[in-house]
């Protein structure tokens, strides 16, 4: 018998994880001496209360929903890819070469070639972790940490020697031709007539990341493979006992999500700079873990959760400019709800199991 | 390259490995009684936040040294009720924790001195008078000028200058070497150095270290033992909050006179690096943090190490702790098997 009924599980737990960490959040404002009600209302009004405010919010949401997918796809393996962060950095790379070395008239052939370049440089940045994770049982956390520093220090130095433009002093990549320009969701909205969202930079990958949410229900839920990496991720000497490949399984999981934080680049990198510059990731990688706990390892979850932090990313940011309060409260906040839904995800989850139980008993 | 650039050298490196061998440490004693501890990081931000503060506002760092203790300690306790009551993923809880330092400082700091989130500079002047005066005038009234003088005029740690320093340098080699190398650090240099030898000592001469690597190792076995697997678990995890206390107090009033925003730089990930290199023995840390600090002392002389054949960027050496330990992690150069139990929160049999 269910400890606790379905809903519960995935709705009520992590909605008092949120409550508790909004709520230590608002006793960290008030012990800096502000008003939590007044920062909560100058976060909604900056991030949700215009669609200039919104264009930002969904910008962010879509870098977070793909770091987000991707620890998700390889916590369903039961591998933990804090790497997030490298293989985004590696993406950006991946999406530079790309459309610096080939000429593409159009956008519409750019982005999947850009897609293809930043998933092929994110899958290759967690090839080694993955393969020494399987072969070798080194375990993946730390070769994914330490590779992205390994990533950070590779970009500054490919950025300040070698893809740095003749004459410029700025450690960042040539502007990418004009002709892969990616669509803005403004543009598009004005073609049918709406102002929308003008000056902000969320583009046409927000789709693509919807996309993404759909594919990977499907890979994980519906299709062999997914079967395949829960069963691993479950249990490994029941998979293996299935006749299913650990190193295979651990290899592919991790380069589908290594190939999922790498794409977040066509969104920062291609549709928003439109060149790789330095710590163009800005921890994005590391939300994506937030996100993916928060979203309960489901793609859906993720798409909300990823919406959330993209709306405390946008509100922050408007936080720091009209109040005293400095944007670093989003990483206090984020590590609240890391903490309250990742780590102390038996706090709340044991007293309801509790209560549950006591109100069955009841019952019968 | 002449001795003295090569003691320099040293010298710098022996500064630099410091706090890494301190937070490596730290992750020994964690690791060995099988609670990982990716938020060493995290920590020792919070400590050198903490230390700095203190010592700004009292003038007095030993004051700041308690304060940064107490600061990772208080991350120490999170982690410990996350993972060892709770049963929570220890990894996840170190990086919540990472990310909490890395948050709260720049928050707090930018609260109390209103600089952007680093603390007023320690070295006296000015800027450091401005904090130091409210408490140092408090303190007259409560216990006199001169005790409140004496009290508040040590805002950083100092260099010992070890005995005969002086009168040995005139011997070749030795002499300078003693002198400009092994003397005249802070004494948590000394304390660094010494924790080697203890820990080795504790780990595997008392009856403490017995447990703790059990824990480590085989948890069940110590439960059956009738001894408590939480309360050793949780001593672990507190001896790692003070050993990072000591190296983040290190950081912002030894190494540097002050705290900055994100002041570790990863130092914590290296000190990590560094216990998989040492393979989590006590000696091998020293090994492993010099070899690290060398490599930085040396990036930090030659930002473009030229060696004839190639230049080596200083990235490259930058990264290299993190290459060494892929490496070592691939079993080319022996390979690294952590504790057995590392990781996996301890269930009493239902």
């Amino acid at each position: 018998m269910e400890k606790m009924p379905k809903w519960a599980d995935v709705l009520l737990t992590p909605l008092i994880s949120l409550v508790l960490a909004m709520a230590i959040s608002a006793l960290v404002i008030l012990a800096i001496g502000e008003s939590p009600v007044e920062a909560l209302t100058t976060m909604i009004d900056g991030a949700l209360g215009s669609s200039y405010g919104w264009g930002f919010t969904l910008y962010y949401a879509t870098n977070f929903i793909f770091t987000g997918l991707a620890v998700m796809v390889a916590y369903h393996a039961s591998l933990f890819n804090i790497g997030g962060e490298g293989q985004a950095a590696m993406g950006g790379l991946g999406v530079a070469l790309v459309l610096l070395s080939v000429p593409l008239p159009h956008w519409a052939l750019a982005l999947p070639a850009g897609m293809a370049g930043a998933a092929l440089f994110g899958a290759a940045w967690a090839l080694i972790p993955a393969w020494l994770q399987a072969k070798r049982g080194s375990h993946i956390v730390i070769t994914t940490i330490m590779f992205n520093f390994i990533a950070a220090a590779a970009l500054n130095y490919i950025l300040v020697n070698l893809m740095r433009p003749v004459g410029s002093m700025d450690p960042a990549s040539a502007r990418f031709p004009e002709a892969t320009h990616l669509p803005k969701l403004s543009d598009m909205a004005l073609a049918f007539g709406i102002e929308w969202g003008k000056n902000t930079p969320v583009n046409i990958s927000f789709f693509v990341a919807i996309a993404a949410c759909l594919l990977v229900w499907l890979l994980i839920w519906r299709s062999r493979l997914g079967f395949e990496i829960r069963a691993f991720g479950k249990s490994e000497p029941a998979a293996l006992y299935a006749g299913i490949n650990p190193v295979r399984i651990t290899v592919i999981a991790m380069l589908i999500s290594g190939g999922l934080a790498g794409m977040m680049a066509i969104n920062n990198v291609m549709g928003e700079a439109e060149r790789l510059v330095l710590n163009a990731v800005e921890g994005a990688g590391f939300i994506g873990i937030a996100v993916a706990l928060m979203g309960r390892n489901h793609p859906l979850g993720v798409f909300l959760a990823a919406l959330l932090f993209g709306f405390l990313y946008q509100g922050g940011g408007e936080l720091a400019l009209w109040t005293s309060i400095p944007r670093e409260l989003i990483i206090v906040i984020q590590a609240l709800v890391i903490l309250f839904t990742g780590a102390l995800d038996n706090m709340v989850r044991m007293p309801l199991e509790r209560m549950f139980l006591a109100i069955r008993k009841r019952g019968a | 390259m002449d001795l003295n650039t090569v003691l320099q050298i040293l010298d710098s490196a022996v500064r630099l490995m410091t706090p890494l061998l301190l937070a490596c440490l730290a992750g020994l004693y964690s690791e060995r009684a099988g609670v990982f501890d990716i938020g060493l990081e995290g920590k020792m931000l919070m400590a050198a936040f903490s230390a700095a503060t203190v010592a700004a506002l009292t003038g007095n760092v030993w004051l700041g040294l308690c304060a940064g203790l107490l600061g990772a300690l208080m991350l120490s306790a999170i982690h410990g009720i996350a993972s060892i009551t709770f049963r929570g993923n220890q990894l996840i809880s170190g990086v919540a924790i990472n990310f909490l330092a890395s948050g709260l400082t720049v928050l707090l700091g930018q609260k109390i001195f209103g600089l952007g989130g680093r603390t007023p500079n320690l070295t006296p002047g000015a800027e450091l008078e401005a904090q130091v005066t409210p408490f140092r005038t408090w303190l007259t009234d409560v216990a006199g000028a001169d005790l409140a003088t004496w009290l508040t005029a040590t805002p950083r740690l100092s260099g010992i200058t070890l005995p005969f320093a002086e009168s040995l340098r005139p011997v070749p080699v030795l002499g300078p070497l003693y002198a400009e190398v092994v003397s005249g650090h802070t004494i948590l240099v000394y304390v660094a150095f010494l924790m080697v030898p203890l820990t080795w000592w504790i780990l595997y001469r008392t009856r403490f270290g017995l447990r703790l690597r059990a824990v480590g190792e085989n948890p069940a076995s110590v439960d059956t033992a009738g001894v408590s697997v939480t309360r050793l678990r949780f001593a672990a995890v507190a001896i790692a909050g003070l050993l990072c206390g000591l190296a983040g107090a290190y950081l912002a009033t030894g190494l540097s006179a002050g705290f900055v925003k994100e002041m570790t730089a990863g130092r914590g990930f290296i000190a990590l690096a560094a216990l998989i290199f040492a393979k989590w023995r006590p000696w091998g840390a020293l090994g492993a943090t010099f070899l690290f600090g060398l490599l930085e002392a040396i990036a930090n002389r030659y930002p473009n190490l030229d060696l004839g054949i190639v230049t080596v960027p200083s990235m490259f050496m930058n990264a290299l702790p993190y290459i060494l330990t892929v490496i070592i992690l691939a079993g080319f150069v022996g390979r690294a098997i952590p504790p057995r139990a590392g990781g996996e929160p301890y269930v009493k049999e239902r």
